[in-house]
C-alpha cells in the first residue's frame, strides 16, 4: 500500500463506525439519515486515500510534467461517482422522511412502529 | 443483423434507460401514445435479449466481451484492462432472459394499472429504470460498474416501494428499505476499494487472475457476501422483504423479486468467478448452506401466520431465495473435489431461479388483481372470488401449486434436482427442504381456500382488465411449459449457465486477458 | 407564513447569485481541462437556486417557475447524454468519434504542461453540458418538490 501510514485509513474507519452507530442506535429519522451520510463520507475518504502516493501532484494531464510522481486518478473517479450516488440516496431518504412526517406527525422511529397495527 | 447482435449487450441497457427518460415526455402526448411506446420498447428489449442469448449459445457459450468506448479489451503494452467492459457468459445470458421475461409481464400488467389516474408516466419510468439497472447488473464485467448498477436498482426499487404516497405504510417501508439497501451498497463499495487497493484493477476477469487468498482478499469477500446477502434477503437480514414486497404495487413487487435474484447472481459471480478455488470453499459453502436453511425455515414459518395476502406471498418469496442459496451453496462447498452431484445442485438452483420468478410473479400479479377486485387485503375478509374471477382463480392456482412443488409443474422439476443433490451431501438438508415445501403447500392451500372458495362474501366485485389477465396467462404458460419439458429447457438455457459457474472461470478470464 | 429574510440577505443574494451562476457554468464548460465537469458544475448552479429559495421563499416562485418545464429540461438533458453516447455506435457505444478529428472540439492536445486547449476532447464537452443541464434541473426539481410539498401540508 502507499507510504502515508495508516492514520487516514483509521480515520475513515472511525467515520464509518460513527455512522453505523448513528444509524442503528438513534431514534430520530433525520439522525439516521445523517448516519448514512457519515458512512458514505467515510467510504469516500477511504477510496481517495487509496490513490495517494507520497509527494504526488494532482493527476491533471496538462498540468504536471511527466517526470513527477502523480497521485492515482482512478480512485478519484470512483469517489466522484460515489458522491453522486450518495446525493440521490440522501434526497430519496429525506423525501420519505418528509412524507412520514406528513402522515404520522412525528419523526421518532419508536412511535411510528407503535402506530403500525 | 450481426451488427445488432454485436451491440446487443449494451443496447439491452440503453433501450430501457431511453424509455425511462422519455416516458414522461411521451406521456405528455397522451396516455395511449405512452402505452404504445412502453410496449414497443419492451418488445424491442425482449427481441434483443433473445438475440443475445441465441448468439451466445451458437458459439458454444464462450463469453462475449463488449468494450465500452473502445475495440479490444487489452491493448498491447498494457497489463491491466482499463476500459469498462460488459462480459456476457452463460449465466449472464440466463439472467438476461429471466429479466426480459419479468419485464414483458410487468409492462403488460402496467398498461391497465394506472389507466385514467395521474402518475402513470412516472411509474413506467421507474419500472424501466429498475429493468435497465438489472440488465446492467447481470452483464457487467467490471466490479465498480457492478456497484453503480446495484445502487441504481436500489434507488429505483425504493422509489417504487414508496410510490403510493397516500398510504401511511408505504413511506415508512420505503425509508427502512432504502437505509438497508444503502448500507449494503456501501459494504460492497468498501470491498471494491479494498480489492482495488490490493490488486490495482477493477475488472472482474483481471481480479480473478490476480486474487490469491490473502487476508485483505478474505475481508473483501466477507464484506461482499454480507452486502449482497443483505440485498438478496437471506436470514438474518430478511426483515425488509415482507415490507418491501407487501407495500409495492403488484408488478413492482415482481420486478423487485428479480432485483433480489440479480443480487444473488452477484453473489454467485463473486464466489465462483472472482474467487473460485483461491479460498477455502468448504467452510464458506457450509456458511451459505446454514443461512439458506434458516431462510427456508423462517420464510415458511412466518408465512403460515400472515393475514395479509401480499405479505404472505412475500414470505414465500423469501423462502424460495433460501432454496436457490441452498443449492448453489452445496455446489460451492464441494467445488474442491468436483463430484457430479455438485453440478446437479447448481443446475437445480439456477433452474429454480427462473421457475421461482415465474411462479412468484404470477402470485403477485394475482394478488394485485384480488386486492383490486375485492378492495381488501385481509384474507379473513375476502372469499368466494371464484364465482366472479374465473380466469384469475385458475391462474393463481397454477402459480401456487407450482411454487409448492407439485408435479408436473416447473417447481417440481427444479426442486427434485435440489433434493437429489443436497441429499448426497447430507440427508438433513434434503429433509428440511422437503418439509419446507410441504408447509408451503399447506400455506397456499389455505390462501386459495380463503380467497377463492366458499360463498360470495363481497358485493360489487370490479371486473379484471384484459391486459392483467394476459400478463398472468403469459407467466402461467412459462410455468406449464417449463414443467412439461424441463429437459429441453435445462439443456438449452440452464446447462450453459451452470457450466459457466462450475468450470467457466478460466474461460471468463481468458476472454478478457487473452488466455 | 413566517417572517421573511432581512433586507441584507436579500440584497446580497441578488448580488452574489449571478456570480455563482457564472462560476457554475465555467466549471461545466472546462470539465475536460480542469477538475470539474457536468455534475460538479450542475451542483454549483443548483446551489445558486437553493440560495434563491432560502432568501426569497417559495412565494417568489409562484407564477414564475413551471415545475413541468423543469422536469422536461431534466429529461432532455438525460436524452441528450444517451444520444451522444449513441453517436459512436459504429465502433462501440460511448466511442469518442469527434476527438482528434479536426471538426467541432476536435483539436489535438499539446503535450507537456500547458494551460489547456478548450477546443479538444471530442464529445466530452457536449456530454458535460448534457449532464450539467440534467443535474441543474434535477436538483432544482428535488428542492421545489421538498419545499413546496412540506409547505403545502403546513398551511393546511
Amino acid at each position: 500500500m502507499s507510504a502515508v501510514g495508516s492514520l487516514p485509513f483509521v480515520v475513515s474507519m472511525l467515520l464509518v463506525i460513527l455512522g453505523l452507530y448513528a444509524l442503528l442506535f438513534k431514534r430520530n429519522l433525520i439522525k439516521m439519515v445523517i448516519g448514512v451520510s457519515l458512512i458514505e463520507t467515510g467510504v469516500n475518504l477511504f477510496l481517495v486515500t487509496l490513490g495517494y502516493r507520497t509527494a504526488g501532484v494532482a493527476p491533471i494531464y496538462t498540468y504536471a510534467p511527466a517526470t513527477t510522481v502523480r497521485v492515482l486518478p482512478t480512485p478519484q473517479a470512483l469517489t466522484l461517482t460515489s458522491i453522486v450516488i450518495g446525493l440521490a440516496t440522501t434526497a430519496l431518504l429525506l423525501s420519505f422522511a418528509v412524507l412520514i412526517y406528513r402522515h404520522y406527525g412525528t419523526l421518532d422511529v419508536s412511535k411510528i412502529k407503535e402506530l403500525r397495527g | 443483423m450481426t451488427a445488432l447482435a454485436n451491440h446487443a449487450p449494451v443496447l439491452l441497457i440503453a433501450a430501457p434507460l431511453f424509455a425511462a427518460f422519455a416516458a414522461p415526455l411521451v406521456g405528455k402526448l397522451g396516455e395511449r401514445v405512452r402505452m404504445a411506446f412502453t410496449v414497443a420498447i419492451m418488445g424491442i428489449t425482449g427481441c434483443l435479449a433473445g438475440l443475445l442469448a441465441a448468439t451466445l449459445y451458437a458459439q458454444g457459450a464462450a463469453p462475449i466481451v463488449y468494450v465500452l468506448g473502445g475495440q479490444i479489451p487489452l491493448p498491447s503494452g498494457l497489463a491491466v484492462p482499463i476500459r469498462i467492459m460488459l462480459e456476457v457468459d452463460g449465466l449472464s445470458a440466463f439472467m438476461v432472459l429471466l429479466t426480459a421475461l419479468v419485464g414483458i409481464a410487468a409492462v403488460c400488467y402496467n398498461i391497465s394499472y394506472r389507466r385514467g389516474r395521474s402518475g402513470g408516466a412516472f411509474y413506467d419510468s421507474l419500472t424501466f429504470l429498475l429493468l435497465a439497472g438489472v440488465f446492467g447488473l447481470v452483464q457487467t464485467g467490471d466490479l465498480f460498474n457492478f456497484f453503480v448498477f446495484l445502487e441504481v436498482t436500489s434507488i429505483a426499487a425504493c422509489a417504487l416501494i414508496g410510490f403510493r404516497t397516500w398510504r401511511n405504510r408505504s413511506a415508512e417501508a420505503a425509508f427502512k428499505v432504502m437505509a438497508l439497501y444503502t448500507l449494503s451498497g456501501l459494504f460492497v463499495l468498501l470491498a471494491v476499494g479494498l480489492l482495488y487497493g490490493q490488486h490495482g484493477g477493477l475488472n472482474i476477469a483481471y481480479l480473478a487472475s490476480s486474487v490469491r487468498g490473502a487476508a485483505i482478499d478474505r475481508v473483501a469477500l466477507a464484506l461482499l457476501l454480507t452486502g449482497l446477502a443483505m440485498k438478496a434477503g437471506a436470514v438474518p437480514m430478511h426483515m425488509w422483504a415482507p415490507e418491501a414486497y407487501g407495500e409495492a404495487p403488484a408488478s413492482a413487487a415482481m420486478v423487485l423479486v428479480a432485483n433480489s435474484q440479480a443480487s444473488l447472481y452477484g453473489l454467485f459471480r463473486v464466489l465462483f468467478t472472482l474467487y473460485g478455488m483461491s479460498i477455502g470453499t468448504t467452510a464458506i459453502g457450509w456458511i451459505l448452506i446454514v443461512l439458506a436453511l434458516a431462510t427456508i425455515v423462517v420464510g415458511v414459518t412466518m408465512a403460515l401466520i400472515q393475514k395479509d395476502i401480499k405479505r404472505l406471498i412475500a414470505f414465500g418469496a423469501v423462502s424460495q431465495i433460501g432454496y436457490m442459496l441452498l443449492a448453489v451453496g452445496v455446489g460451492f462447498a464441494v467445488l474442491a473435489t468436483r463430484p457430479a452431484f455438485g453440478l446437479t445442485a447448481i443446475t437445480g438452483g439456477i433452474f429454480h431461479m427462473v421457475n421461482d420468478i415465474a411462479c412468484i410473479g404470477l402470485l403477485f400479479l394475482g394478488a394485485g388483481v384480488i386486492v383490486r377486485a375485492s378492495g381488501t387485503r385481509d384474507l379473513n375478509a375476502m372469499g368466494g372470488l371464484a364465482h366472479d374471477l374465473r380466469a384469475t382463480t385458475v391462474l393463481f392456482a397454477i402459480g401456487a401449486f407450482a411454487l409448492a412443488g407439485v408435479p408436473p409443474l416447473n417447481g417440481f422439476a427444479s426442486k427434485l434436482l435440489i433434493y437429489e443433490s443436497t441429499f448426497q451431501l447430507s440427508p438433513v438438508l434434503a429433509v428440511i427442504a422437503v418439509v419446507g415445501s410441504i408447509f408451503l403447500l399447506a400455506v397456499f392451500l389455505r390462501v386459495f381456500q380463503a380467497a377463492f372458495l366458499g360463498p360470495r362474501l363481497l358485493r360489487g366485485v370490479t371486473p379484471v382488465p384484459v391486459t392483467m389477465t394476459i400478463a398472468m396467462a403469459f407467466l402461467a404458460a412459462v410455468v406449464i411449459g417449463f414443467g412439461l419439458f424441463p429437459g429441453f429447457f435445462i439443456d438449452k438455457i440452464v446447462a450453459p449457465a451452470a457450466n459457466a459457474l462450475w468450470q467457466g472461470q478460466s474461460g471468463y478470464i481468458a476472454a478478457v486477458m487473452g488466455g | 407564513m413566517k417572517t421573511e429574510m432581512s433586507v441584507i440577505v436579500r440584497t446580497i443574494t441578488r448580488c452574489v447569485y449571478p456570480l455563482i451562476l457564472v462560476f457554475g457554468f465555467y466549471v461545466i464548460m472546462h470539465g475536460h481541462l480542469t477538475p470539474g465537469g457536468g455534475f460538479q458544475g450542475g451542483a454549483v448552479v443548483a446551489s445558486a437556486f437553493a440560495l434563491f429559495l432560502v432568501a426569497f421563499g417559495t412565494k417568489a416562485l409562484k407564477g414564475r417557475l413551471n415545475p413541468h418545464l423543469l422536469q422536461s429540461l431534466e429529461e432532455i438533458g438525460a436524452l441528450a447524454f444517451l444520444g451522444l453516447a449513441f453517436l459512436g455506435i459504429g465502433t462501440a457505444f460511448f466511442y469518442n468519434i469527434l476527438a482528434g478529428s479536426g471538426s467541432v472540439f476536435g483539436g489535438a492536445v499539446p503535450s507537456g504542461p500547458n494551460p489547456g486547449v478548450l477546443n479538444s476532447s471530442g464529445t466530452l464537452p457536449f456530454m458535460n453540458w448534457a449532464v450539467g443541464l440534467k443535474v441543474m434541473a434535477g436538483i432544482a426539481c428535488i428542492l421545489v418538490a421538498m419545499l413546496v410539498g412540506s409547505r403545502k401540508e403546513a398551511e393546511e
